[in-house]
């Protein structure tokens, strides 16, 4: 009997403990704060390396879209006004690109006003604001990190960014309007951290574009600085812009000769995003060896 | 009868748990619901006059004609173009509203009707620069000397407007500058763009430009070569433009810049736009080299990646109307 009044004391210790964490408030039920490394486990080849030119597999883009892939040229980001442009907030999280979060608290209540994290590669900032405001009109500046707000659904962080700048949703050219937002959904499991980014863009995709990504948790990572002054890389004319016309770039069926995949599907489309694409893409012709 | 069965104890927790989760969970939406767009950012009305605060006293008053630009201190009021004229007493309003001080200067960064329709209104509700009791009272309207000309007489697509609008200070060499309420603005000629006077207005304190329809992030420039216009000139002015605009931090921010149209921008939208252009101009031209008829070159849709941002099937400057433009220019050459 003398023993178990101990464990009686323990059992109703940890009754309290969970009748008051019941009754905290519906926000804040994950702490996201600290370092998250990346993981490539997902789409590696699209995400570390780098996607060839002329891939656009298994993106449901529109041929406006293809147009501005196809005419998209690497030297692009030698322009001394593009050298220091981060990624765009819905592809950053995807890049090679580590995260450090914190939050910032409304010193009276000590509520999360926002959530904020920074990127690794070019340390772009996102502000995920909790406070309840509204997103400002059309006609404000619009950012290449957008204007976030977030809410708790259950332990799930959901965020909604409009007023973007022009981005990309693959590192080959492939587009994204500045008319498109974009939901996020961060999910933690204890050390891992799962980011499901849901793309609308009513210029360049059919349906929305659905990633995910996963990071793990390492608190030694830190925030960094911006160390980027854009020069000049190559002397080119004034005003000289690079670009390839669409209907001469000799780079499109590059990966579908070396692959032998059908071009059809290497450049893309809506069909492409569903599992039973897998079934039409075993009756379609292959590239011909001969055209390798 | 509880403390005689630990184990109870223990697993009650649990249970507790499980049971006040359930709410939470039949609370959590639908993945359906989850997919929705929700529509986050109020639109604007086109019938008012929307009122965005800028950079220290300059804001962007946005008209469904187009931009206008408000500078105000000591000196009074400066207003960048004056709107179609539809909506001058909302935008008098509005004006009132940030400041008592008399209008001063009227700019106009071009001679087009909605961006002058509003100028003898504003001048007259407001007096010249300096001298607040002078006779008569009228504010002064600035222009290039082009701009001047092209408002005095009627055109075959636009009216000569009221006298009262015209410009009484003008320009003819490459800048003007002045010094108004604490600081330079700088009106910067660039040539043979939209039409022969168009201005880039630049207040160099507060690091804002002005642009006229120039540069507008939601359509293609109108290019009117009876008028002066010329797409090298729209594609020179906005390098131009670029030599003038400086971004703060990961290029973007630092100098902002009042389009014509649509939304506050900075630097980023500009070389977006610029490189439109210029990658336009190099499409139509290989499309030319290669001898196609302009009839073709539509055909080909050499836009059709900016159209979904740009272009428009109908209104006053379509689509095929820029290729159009763009073609017979450089089908010249």
């Amino acid at each position: 009997m003398r023993s178990q009044v101990p464990r009686c004391l323990s059992a109703l210790v940890t009754l309290g403990a969970t009748l008051l964490s019941a009754l905290t408030p519906a926000h804040a039920q994950v702490n996201l704060a600290g370092g998250w490394g990346f993981r490539f486990h997902e789409d590696y080849s699209d995400r570390w390396p780098g996607p060839r030119a002329g891939d656009y597999m298994g993106l449901p883009i529109n041929d406006a879209a293809r147009m501005a892939a196809d005419s998209w040229n690497p030297a692009l980001i030698t322009m001394p006004e593009r050298q220091c442009i981060p990624h765009p907030s819905d592809y950053g999280t995807r890049s090679p690109a580590n995260l450090v979060w914190w939050n910032e608290v409304d010193p009276g209540t000590q509520r999360i006003i926002a959530w904020k994290f920074r990127l690794s590669w070019m340390s772009p900032e996102r502000t995920i604001w909790m406070d309840g405001r509204p997103h400002p009109p059309e006609n404000t500046r619009h950012t290449r990190q957008g204007f976030s707000t977030g809410k708790w659904v259950g332990d799930t962080l959901v965020t909604w960014t409009t007023h973007l700048k022009l981005g990309y949703i693959k590192r080959n050219g492939v587009p994204r309007s500045d008319r498109a937002t974009f939901s996020e959904h961060w999910m933690r499991n204890g050390p891992y951290l799962t980011l499901a980014t849901i793309v609308y863009d009513p210029v360049y995709l059919t349906v929305p574009h659905i990633s995910t990504q996963t990071f793990v948790q390492d608190d030694t990572l830190q925030r960094l600085a911006r160390p980027c002054y854009p020069t000049i890389e190559v002397p080119r004319e004034k005003g000289l812009v690079p670009t390839t016309l669409p209907w001469a770039n000799p780079d499109l069926k590059e990966l579908a000769l070396e692959t032998g995949l059908p071009l059809s599907v290497v450049r893309g489309g809506t069909d492409m995003t569903y599992p039973e694409f897998i079934m039409t893409l075993s009756t379609l012709p292959g590239t011909p060896p001969a055209a390798r | 009868m509880i403390f005689k069965s630990p184990k109870t104890l223990h697993a009650l927790p649990l249970l507790l748990a499980a049971v006040l989760a359930v709410p939470t969970m039949a609370a959590a939406p639908a993945l359906r619901d989850r997919m929705k767009v929700p529509n986050v950012v109020p639109p604007l009305d086109p019938n008012e006059v929307t009122v965005l605060p800028v950079r220290d006293n300059i804001y962007m008053l946005t008209t469904s004609a187009g931009n206008i630009t408000v500078h105000f201190g000591d000196g009074g009021v400066m207003i960048i173009d004056s709107g179609d004229g539809t909506l001058t007493p909302k935008v008098l309003a509005a004006i009132r509203a940030l400041t008592s001080r008399p209008i001063a200067y009227v700019v106009n960064t071009s001679a087009e009707a909605e961006h002058i329709g509003g100028n003898a209104d504003l001048a007259r509700a407001g007096s010249p620069p300096g001298v607040p009791d002078a006779d008569p009272q009228i504010a002064h309207v600035v222009a290039h000397e082009a701009a001047s000309l092209r408002m005095q007489k009627a055109s075959p697509d636009q009216k000569a407007i009221d006298s009262a609008g015209w410009p009484f200070v003008t320009y003819f060499v490459d800048t003007l500058e002045m010094y108004f309420s604490g600081t330079p603005v700088q009106l910067i000629h660039v040539p043979a763009a939209r039409t022969d006077g168009d201005t880039l207005v630049v207040f160099r304190r507060p690091d804002v430009v002005s642009t006229g329809d120039i540069f507008s992030p939601d359509r293609y420039p109108v290019i009117r070569p009876e008028r002066g216009g010329s797409l090298k000139g729209t594609i020179d002015a906005l390098n131009r433009l670029l030599d003038i605009t400086v971004p703060e931090d990961l290029q973007e921010g630092g100098t902002l810049v009042i389009p014509g149209h649509g939304r506050l921008c900075d630097e980023g939208e500009v070389v977006e736009y610029r490189d439109m252009l210029t990658v336009v101009r190099e499409r139509i031209s290989d499309l030319i080299r290669q001898g196609k008829t302009l009839e073709q070159v539509l055909a080909a849709k050499p836009t059709l990646d900016y159209d979904g941002m740009y272009g428009s099937t109908q209104g006053p400057w379509t689509t095929t109307q820029f290729i159009t433009a763009a073609y017979r220019e450089l089908a010249k050459k």
